[in-house]
């Protein structure tokens, strides 16, 4: 199965996400803490991320944590972005 | 003193995909799908409820809850209430009947923590799912996932607790059967009850209003729960905490996630309140065990992840 290599800039830390499995969900199956970790489903606002490179798809997410101007900035929640190449994230607190 | 206010009515929950969380609240926790609206909203229930819904799903672009509803026992004392409200200062809308399919008047008006609350008096009665009212077998046997039996109550968080504490006791006549206070005396959850249940809504302190915890539904035993935590664990959910117990209430419980990350709970067993119980206190040195009775450790997650 394609693995995809996403780099958090600002973590100094790097790990791998399966073909159709979230970010978070990479960072979760990896014991990582470089995210936090909140509802998993684009509601609370805790894993909020700015993407700085690469290909992926997205599912909708709460319009109070992510507005339509900074998702087209590139700010996401990354429980709801989904990897379809090698990324490079920031880790917003 | 009680005023009339019966149960938790319904309850209207932002949703990000209907469909998405039709498989969360349908088909994993098992309620019933009643109904659907010209506006898309979906009803749905617990098979043990004799009103035609508890629950209303709603999509939008931000999850949590709309309104949460309470029963009273019947329109004079619907009447009553509302002049009641007013008296307090509230600011009360009247909801027509039919606005929710079934349902009658309603009067909608705002807690303290910002929360929008309502009152009913009628709503079309469908009788317990699967079953009849005469000679009525022990349950229906094709139910699906956890087999929810109701809605049970919502916990919510804002900020002003005692101003609802002072709408809930004295204008809407619930109990305030169990609290958590700081060493200076002030409330940090506030639980309340309007029947013998431990209770039948609660809050928890917070600096912003109106946020959305969970909303929980009843299951028998603690098997049902355990068999709770092999359903969330089958169907990958997003788990929150449990199976535990909490020392609140004392209920055995799992916390997770719907897909828009509005948490739901599932419990059984815990206390019983009548009006004549003193309040229950526990304090905030002692929040771990209040929260969760077994490890004793308060979870990040479970205090600050809302909608």
């Amino acid at each position: 199965m394609e693995r995809y290599q996403i780099t958090i800039i600002n973590r100094d830390a790097v790990f791998s996400c399966k073909a159709g499995q979230s970010l978070l969900g990479g960072v979760v199956s990896q014991r990582q803490k470089a995210i936090d970790v909140g509802c998993r489903g684009g509601g609370c606002g805790v894993c909020k991320i700015r993407i700085i490179s690469g290909d992926y798809e997205s599912k909708k997410m709460s319009i109070k944590h992510v507005s339509a101007d900074e998702l087209a900035e590139g700010l996401a929640l990354s429980c709801r972005i989904f990897p379809n190449s090698d990324m490079v994230i920031e880790a917003l607190d | 003193m009680r005023k009339g206010v019966m149960r938790p009515g319904h309850i209207q929950i932002r949703v990000l995909d209907i469909e998405e969380a039709l498989k969360h609240y349908r088909d994993l926790i098992g309620l019933i799908e009643v109904d659907r609206d010209d506006v898309g909203r979906v009803y749905l229930k617990g098979w043990t409820e004799v009103d035609k819904f508890s629950i209303v799903l709603r999509e939008a672009d931000e999850p949590g809850m709309d309104f949460v509803s309470y029963k009273v026992i019947d329109n004079a004392a619907l009447d009553r209430l509302e002049q009641d409200l007013r008296d307090y200062g509230a600011e009360v809308t009247e909801i027509p009947a039919g606005e929710l399919k079934g349902c009658g008047r309603r009067i909608r008006f705002k807690a303290p923590t910002g929360h929008n609350l309502e009152l009913f008096a009628e709503k079309e009665q469908t009788g317990k799912w699967g079953l009849t009212d005469r000679n009525p077998e022990a349950w229906p046997r094709n139910l699906t996932g956890m087999r929810a039996t109701r809605f049970d109550h919502c916990l919510l968080y804002g900020d002003d607790l005692e101003g609802n504490v002072k709408l809930f006791t004295e204008v809407l006549g619930f109990d305030l059967a169990e609290q958590v206070l700081d060493p200076e005396g002030n409330k940090a959850a506030v639980f309340f009850s309007c029947s013998s249940k431990a209770h039948d809504v609660a809050f928890i302190g917070h600096p912003e209003k109106d946020k959305f915890h969970h909303a929980s539904f009843w299951l028998d035993n603690w098997q049902d729960v355990l068999r709770a935590a092999d359903l969330i664990s089958m169907t990958d959910t997003p788990l929150d905490i449990g199976p535990t117990r909490h020392g609140l209430t004392h209920g055995q419980t799992i916390y997770f996630f719907d897909p828009s990350g509005n948490r739901s709970e599932v419990f059984c067993g815990g206390d019983y309140h009548y009006p004549d119980h003193p309040t229950v206190t526990w304090d905030t040195g002692e929040l771990g065990k209040a929260i969760f009775y077994h490890t004793r450790e308060i979870n990040e997650r479970f205090l600050t992840v809302l909608t």
